[in-house]
């Protein structure tokens, strides 16, 4: 039954109240109404699942499997099925995710949507290269198959599109083999920025899975210091003998419960963690075995972590840029963040390889950036709308599905191809009847 | 449940969230199933979903609770097919509109045939299977509603309070004959029925209903509410005296 309820993203920040239908099956999915979209379990950070005044499809139920081949290891399920449930059918039978984000609370519709990326990008590219063909409920209430080489200008048009193009059904995944669900892990402390840099991009100290922590603290001298953490899956061959390839220990859930104090999380707080962070994390130098949940999904271990940030909630800026530019955009970007005294939790960079054909997908050669902020106040917007200059300045763009308050302006310099994929779009949906709250706000649909 | 090679579970009602939350656990578990229900083209897409992530046999089938004189045929086949049967979980149901039954009986009649007739008429055939085999069990959900008459629903609570006698009646017949058979009445369950309503309180998730279902029936269980704390407010509805109750407006 639909009905109005309040609604926000992971960065609790906007909360509106949208009209939600839940279908129990995909041939319940009916369009009614004039404006709606779909959403996942709602970890896009801003405004990219919302609909105000509007409708919301909750894609959850829709989770059903279609069809494994063994010798491919293609899964052929429906939109809402989760990461999590695909790892926990799939790992034991030798078989992992080729991209992977930080969470598996996710759905294969919302990684597609956003065309998410993980740790390996500089090798492995984006989801989207894993699949082969999706199924998308269109406006009338047709439905169409899209691929790379068959109707490929909707396929290139939905990765990264943000549930804008119609409604994904069905997605075929090609999964990897693996020989067990362990990583091995390397550890690199990096006394500055340069020394981060230089071990991102020496070739011989990389690894198929690379991401940097930095801690956000540190300054003059120390200033970008951080850890980079390398790792690749564990041959079985790797593994200390009393280790059994598939058994991994099951973790203890935490909860956060809705009404945790944002004031817990204040500036003193963050600056200690960040400190015994890099203490900790620059021990373990020699290689150690961690398995997949740990080293993939460390924040899954805390549901609702995001109610650490409190009521107010947190805004996370990421964005890409070249690598001739990385230098100086990260130092500018530290020193704006030290002008508008603002304090953020998590800073995490990582190389991205080139970028793919999709009109709206985030990724480009260079560097990401990904950083929190807690929702102090308004000031924090005059930062970012500042920090989107600089990115913009270098040839760079911020990431959609992180995005709650970006300008239309600075968006369409950031993302060329918008125009092609508006085309396409009004291909596909000429009423504009798939519209939300991000797609207002950045004025790509009324 | 007993011995190494399972033996199947039948789940009529297969595509309701309930009927495939206790699928999935007892698919875990290793057992085959078959699921039946009007609806080919879901069950298709569930059993298959089940067959992907738990590697167990599930087959599936038409099934109209309403068609009595097919029954007997329909759990002959599904015998053949899954070469014996452990047991049976009992998820139809028909909730229709009250206030249309009033009006017109034809309406009353689906809610009376799919939920209590169509019940009697299968699990009969059930029933004399199992007492012959003098193993398995039978479990047949019914409802809250069928604890006490009331003005809202009292067509459906007619229909499930007869059932829930009749379960009753056949807990007792298949004692001594190592059969068990379980009542189950939920509460509110979080499916396309409740969604959306307002006013309601502790909808449990179809995976708690599921999982809770089958480890009841593992402890032997007769007649349990889920989740169990609606025994206490049936309780108290049941024994509210019916002078006041007549006067209340549920």
């Amino acid at each position: 039954m639909r009905h109005k309820t309040q609604l926000t993203g992971w960065g609790r920040f906007p909360v509106t109240n949208s009209y939600l239908v839940r279908p129990e099956r995909i041939c319940d999915l009916e369009f009614k109404q004039n404006s709606l979209i779909s959403r996942g379990l709602g970890r896009s950070y801003g405004d990219a699942a919302l609909n105000t005044e509007r409708d919301v499809v909750l894609m959850q139920r829709l989770n059903r499997f279609r069809s494994f081949d063994e010798k491919t290891g293609i899964i052929r399920a429906e939109a809402g099925a989760t990461l999590e449930e695909i790892l926990n059918v799939f790992v034991p039978r030798g078989w992992f995710l080729p991209v992977t984000p930080g969470t598996k609370q996710v759905t294969l519709g919302g990684c597609f949507a956003a065309d998410i990326h993980g740790k390996n990008h500089h090798m492995d590219g984006t989801f989207s290269r894993y699949i082969s063909d999706i199924e998308v409920l269109l406006a009338e209430g047709s439905k169409i198959r899209c691929s790379p080489s068959d109707n490929s200008q909707a396929f290139w048009a939905t990765a990264g599109g943000m549930g804008l193009t119609g409604i994904i059904t069905e997605l075929a995944l090609q999964l990897i083999p693996v020989e067990t669900a362990y990583l091995c892990v390397k550890h690199l402390p990096a006394k500055n920025l340069d020394a981060l840099l230089e071990i991102l991009a020496d070739g011989k100290q990389d690894d198929r899975y690379s991401v940097a922590w930095i801690d956000c603290f540190s300054q003059g001298e120390d200033l970008g210091r951080g850890v980079v953490m390398n790792g690749h899956h564990a041959k079985a061959a790797e593994l200390p003998s009393q280790m059994h390839p598939f058994q991994i220990k099951k973790r203890t859930q935490y909860t956060i419960p809705s009404f945790f104090p944002g004031s817990l999380l204040n500036s003193y707080a963050i600056k200690g963690f960040n400190a015994l962070y890099y203490r900790l994390q620059s021990r373990k130098q020699d290689p150690f075995f961690i398995d997949y949940d740990h080293y993939f999904y460390p924040l899954d271990a805390v549901g609702n972590w995001n109610r650490l940030y409190g009521r107010k909630g947190f805004l996370q800026y990421q964005f890409v840029v070249p690598a001739e530019g990385v230098r100086q955009v990260l130092c500018r970007v530290w020193e704006a963040v030290r002008r508008f005294r603002k304090t953020p939790f998590l800073a995490v960079l990582k190389r991205f390889g080139p970028e793919n054909e999709g009109y709206l997908s985030f990724p480009m050669e260079g560097y990401t950036l990904a950083i929190d902020f807690p929702l102090s106040d308004a000031e924090l917007f005059s930062l970012l709308d500042l920090l989107d200059e600089i990115v913009l300045e270098y040839g760079g763009r911020v990431y959609l599905a992180k995005d709650a308050r970006m300008k239309p302006v600075v968006f369409k310099k950031m993302y060329p191809h918008l125009e092609e994929w508006q085309r396409v779009k009004n291909n596909l949906d000429p009423k504009q009847r798939f519209s939300s709250d991000l797609s207002r706000r950045l004025e790509i649909t009324l | 449940m007993k011995g190494s090679s399972k033996r199947a579970i039948l789940i009529l009602g297969g595509t309701s969230s309930i009927a495939r939350a206790v699928a999935i656990v007892f698919a875990e578990k290793g057992y085959p199933l078959y699921l039946a229900s009007r609806d080919e083209e879901e069950l298709q897409r569930i059993s298959c979903d089940l067959e992907i992530r738990y590697r167990v046999k599930v087959s599936y089938g038409f099934f109209d609770i309403t068609h009595f004189s097919g029954h007997r045929h329909f759990l002959q086949q599904v015998i053949q097919t899954m070469d014996g049967l452990e047991g049976v979980i009992l998820a139809t149901g028909f909730l229709g509109d009250q206030q249309q039954a009033i009006r017109d009986f034809g309406e009353a009649e689906k809610i009376l045939n799919s939920n209590f007739l169509g019940a009697c008429s299968i699990l009969t055939h059930v029933a004399n299977f199992l007492e012959k085999q003098r193993a398995g069990f039978i479990v047949g959900i019914s409802s809250v509603a069928g604890d006490r008459g009331r003005q809202s629903n009292y067509i459906y609570g007619a229909a499930k309070a007869g059932l829930s006698v009749f379960l009753q009646g056949l807990r007792n017949r298949l004692y001594p004959f190592g059969v068990h058979v379980m009542t189950v009445k939920p509460g509110f369950v979080d499916t396309a029925m409740t969604f959306g309503r307002q006013n309601l309180f502790a909808v449990a998730s179809p995976e708690f209903v599921g999982k809770g279902i089958v480890s009841s029936l593992k402890k032997g269980r007769n007649e349990i509410y889920i989740p169990g704390f609606w025994w206490g407010v049936m309780w108290m509805i049941k024994h509210t005296p019916e002078f006041i109750f007549k006067r209340l407006k549920l």
